[in-house]
C-alpha cells in the first residue's frame, strides 16, 4: 500500500468529516445507539475502507479480499456509514439502521448485511474470531490481511487475553489488531473501572509487535498499518489514541455519551460544528 | 422384539456383547471426515486423549489445532475458521464446552451461522468417580434452545462414528454429545442412520407403551423393553438420536401406537429430549408422559453403574415409569 500524500490525506479528511455528519443523522433517525465510539473511529474506518484494504464493495464476498473485523460490534454505524460511502449499499439504507426488517441491525449480524466478516457485539470475542479467520488464510496459503478492530473496555474480558496469547504462540503476522484507546466505557473512564495500563508492555509480553498511534492521523495510521504488514514473525497490535465523540465539542471525552444518540436539537448544534469544521470555516451565508 | 430392518447387534442381548466408549466413535468419525474433506480442522482444549481428538491430530496434525484450556477462545477462533472455507470441530468436556463457552457459540457460531461442530464429552453423570463438577446433565437443554443449532445424541460408538461423519458433511452449528464409559455396542455399520429420522429399535406385537431414548441410556430401555414383554407388556423403544430437528412424525407415530410415553436421558429431565417431545405430543397428540432422567439434582462421584441406579436411570426405573404411565395411557 502506497504511503499518503498530502492530497490523499485532505480528501480521507473531507471524507471522515461527511461520515462524521452522517452518523449523527442516522443516530438521530434511529433513536437509540452510540455516539461517542462512532464518531471517534470516523478517521480510522475511512482510512480502512478508502486507502488501505485491498477490497471490492461490489464483490464483498471476493474470497481474496482482506478481512475487516469489528469486534465491539456496538460502534457499528460507523462501519454502516463507512461502507455506504464505499458502495457498499446505497446511503438512503442508513434511515433502517436499529429498525424492523433492516439489514443494518443494533449490532453487526454477518449474514444480513454482504461485506460483513462477523457477527459481534458481545465484547471480547472478535479478536479470536480474527485469529480464526486468520489462521484459515494461512492453511490455505491467501494473501489477505485480516484487521480486528477493537475497544480498549474489551480488553477487561478475558476471551481477549485467550486469543492475544494464541496468536503470539501461532506468530500470526497476517493479523493486525487496532484498539481504539479512547479512555471511556459505559460505566466511566478504563484506567478507574479496570485499569488497563501498561497496554503495550502487556501485549508485547505476549508475543506482539505493538505500535501506538493518534487515531486521527491519517499519516500515523497507514504508515503503522504498512509497518504491521512488514512485521515478519509476529502480529502487530496498533493502540490508537482517540477522541471520544471527536468532532463534536460537547461530546468529545465524555463518557457519559458511550451509549445514547443526539438529539434532534443536539445534532443540529452537532452538524454546525462539523460543518464548520468547530467555527473555524466561515460559511458566506453565516 | 428387535426391529430387523435396524440390523441391530446380534450378540446385544447376550453378556458377550461388546463394549466400547461411545466417544471413540468421534475419534474414528473425524478421521473419516478428515480423509473426505481437506478442509475439515480439530480444535482440542488440552484433552485430546479424552475425547478421541489425538488420532486426527497425528494422522493430519497441521489441521489440530492445540488451544490450551481455553474453550471460550476455542469457540471463537473456531466460528473465524468457519466462515474461512473451514469445518471446524471443537472438542472438550460438555460442562466447558458448550458449558463455559455458551455465550461464544450463541453469538459467533450459532447467529453467525459458521461451520461449526460441538463436540461435548463426558456427557452425563456415567462420567462416574470425577463427580458433579465434570457431569454435564444440563448440554441438551441449553443447545437445543438455540436457534440455528442442530443436535445429535448417539446411542453407542459406531453411531457416533456415523453422526460425527454426518455432521462434517452438513453445513452449520452442530452439537453432538458423547459419553465417556465403555457402553453396550447396539447397532451394526448395516444400521441405517440418517439425521432427523429417529428409528424404531424394538416392537412388541401389541405395544402398549413407547419407550422414547437417546444416547448411552438406549441400551438400558432395550434391556427393559425385553423384561416388559416377558411380562406381558409391549412396547415399543425409538431410538431418538437427533434431538434437534426432532422426527416429530415418528415421536407421533409411536405415540398414537401405543397412548403412553417414557422417555429416557442421561441428562436434566428439565429443557432435555423428553421435554423436546413433550413440546411436540403437547401441541399435537397429548399422551400421558413419565420422564427418566436427573430430577433437579446434581451427580455425584461414584461408579457409573452405582450412579445410574441411584439417580433412577437403570433399567428397573425404567420400567417402573412404563407401568406407571400405563395406568394413565390414553
Amino acid at each position: 500500500m502506497e504511503a499518503l500524500h498530502d492530497k490523499k490525506a485532505k480528501l480521507l479528511e473531507e471524507i471522515a468529516n461527511r461520515i462524521r455528519e452522517t452518523i449523527i443523522e442516522t443516530l438521530v433517525e434511529a433513536g437509540s445507539g452510540h455516539s461517542a465510539g462512532p464518531l471517534g473511529m470516523a478517521d480510522i474506518f475511512t482510512a480502512f475502507y478508502f486507502h488501505i484494504l485491498n477490497h471490492n464493495p461490489k464483490k464483498p464476498n471476493w474470497e481474496e479480499r482482506d478481512r475487516l473485523i469489528l469486534s465491539n460490534g456496538h460502534i457499528c454505524p460507523v462501519r454502516y456509514v463507512t461502507m455506504a460511502y464505499a458502495g457498499y449499499f446505497p446511503l438512503s439504507e442508513l434511515k433502517t439502521l436499529r429498525k424492523i426488517d433492516s439489514r443494518l441491525q443494533g449490532h453487526p449480524h454477518r449474514t444480513s448485511l454482504p461485506g460483513l466478516e462477523t457477527t459481534s457485539g458481545p465484547l471480547g470475542s472478535g479478536l479470536g474470531q480474527s485469529v480464526g479467520v486468520a489462521l484459515a488464510g494461512k492453511m490455505d496459503n491467501k494473501k489477505y490481511q485480516v484487521y480486528c478492530l477493537m475497544s480498549d473496555g474489551e480488553q477487561d474480558a478475558g476471551n481477549t487475553w485467550e486469543a492475544a496469547m494464541f496468536a503470539g504462540k501461532n506468530k500470526l503476522n497476517n493479523l493486525t489488531a487496532l484498539i481504539d484507546r479512547n479512555n471511556i466505557q459505559i460505566d466511566g473512564y478504563t484506567e478507574n473501572i479496570m485499569p488497563l495500563e501498561p497496554l503495550k508492555d502487556k501485549y508485547e509480553s505476549f508475543g506482539w509487535h505493538v505500535l501506538e498511534i493518534d487515531g486521527h492521523n491519517f499519516e500515523q495510521i497507514v504508515d503503522a498499518v504498512n509497518v504491521a504488514k512488514a512485521v515478519y514473525e509476529k502480529p502487530t497490535l496498533i493502540i490508537a489514541h482517540t477522541i471520544p465523540g471527536k468532532g463534536v465539542s460537547f461530546m468529545e471525552k465524555d463518557y457519559l455519551w458511550h451509549g445514547k444518540p443526539p438529539t434532534r436539537e443536539e445534532a443540529n448544534v452537532a452538524l454546525k460544528e462539523l460543518r464548520t469544521l468547530g467555527g473555524k470555516i466561515q460559511s458566506e451565508h453565516q | 422384539m428387535l426391529n430387523k430392518e435396524a440390523k441391530l447387534n446380534p450378540k446385544l442381548f447376550l453378556e458377550e456383547v461388546e463394549q466400547i466408549p461411545i466417544r471413540n466413535g468421534y475419534g474414528e468419525g473425524l478421521l473419516i471426515a478428515g480423509e473426505k474433506n481437506k478442509n475439515v480442522v480439530v480444535l482440542c482444549a488440552d484433552l485430546s486423549e479424552s475425547t478421541r481428538s489425538e488420532a486426527f491430530a497425528k494422522k493430519f496434525p497441521e489441521r489440530f489445532i492445540e488451544m490450551g484450556v481455553a474453550e471460550q477462545n476455542m469457540a471463537t477462533i473456531a466460528a473465524g475458521l468457519g466462515v474461512s472455507g473451514k469445518t471446524a470441530f471443537i472438542s472438550s468436556y460438555a460442562t466447558f464446552s458448550p458449558g463455559r463457552n455458551w455465550e461464544q457459540i450463541r453469538t459467533t457460531i450459532s447467529y453467525n451461522d459458521s461451520n461449526v461442530k460441538i463436540a461435548g464429552h463426558h456427557a452425563g453423570i456415567s462420567v462416574g468417580p470425577d463427580g458433579a463438577t465434570h457431569q454435564a446433565v444440563e448440554d441438551i437443554a441449553t443447545m437445543r434452545v438455540m436457534a440455528n443449532m442442530k443436535v445429535f445424541v448417539p446411542c453407542d460408538a459406531i453411531e457416533a462414528k456415523k453422526a460425527t461423519v454426518a455432521a462434517a458433511k452438513l453445513w452449520g452449528p452442530v452439537y453432538l454429545r458423547f459419553v465417556r464409559e465403555k457402553t453396550p455396542v447396539i447397532t451394526t455399520e448395516k444400521t441405517p442412520y440418517t439425521p432427523g429420522k429417529a428409528q424404531v429399535l424394538w416392537q412388541s406385537k401389541k405395544p402398549q407403551v413407547a419407550i422414547i431414548a437417546c444416547g448411552s441410556l438406549v441400551y438400558n430401555a432395550l434391556v427393559a423393553a425385553k423384561e416388559l414383554e416377558k411380562e406381558g407388556i409391549g412396547t415399543i423403544v425409538l431410538n431418538n438420536h437427533t434431538i434437534k430437528p426432532m422426527d416429530e412424525e415418528k415421536v407421533l407415530e409411536v405415540a398414537r401406537k401405543c397412548g403412553a410415553v417414557v422417555t429416557v436421558e442421561e441428562h436434566q429431565v428439565m429443557g432435555g429430549m423428553g421435554s423436546a417431545v413433550a413440546e411436540v405430543l403437547a401441541k399435537k397428540y397429548p399422551t400421558p408422559m413419565e420422564f427418566i432422567g436427573l430430577q433437579n439434582t446434581f451427580g455425584e462421584s461414584g461408579k457409573p453403574t452405582e450412579l445410574i441406579e441411584k439417580y433412577g436411570m437403570g433399567v428397573k426405573a425404567i420400567k417402573a415409569a412404563a407401568k406407571k404411565v400405563l395406568k394413565r395411557a390414553r
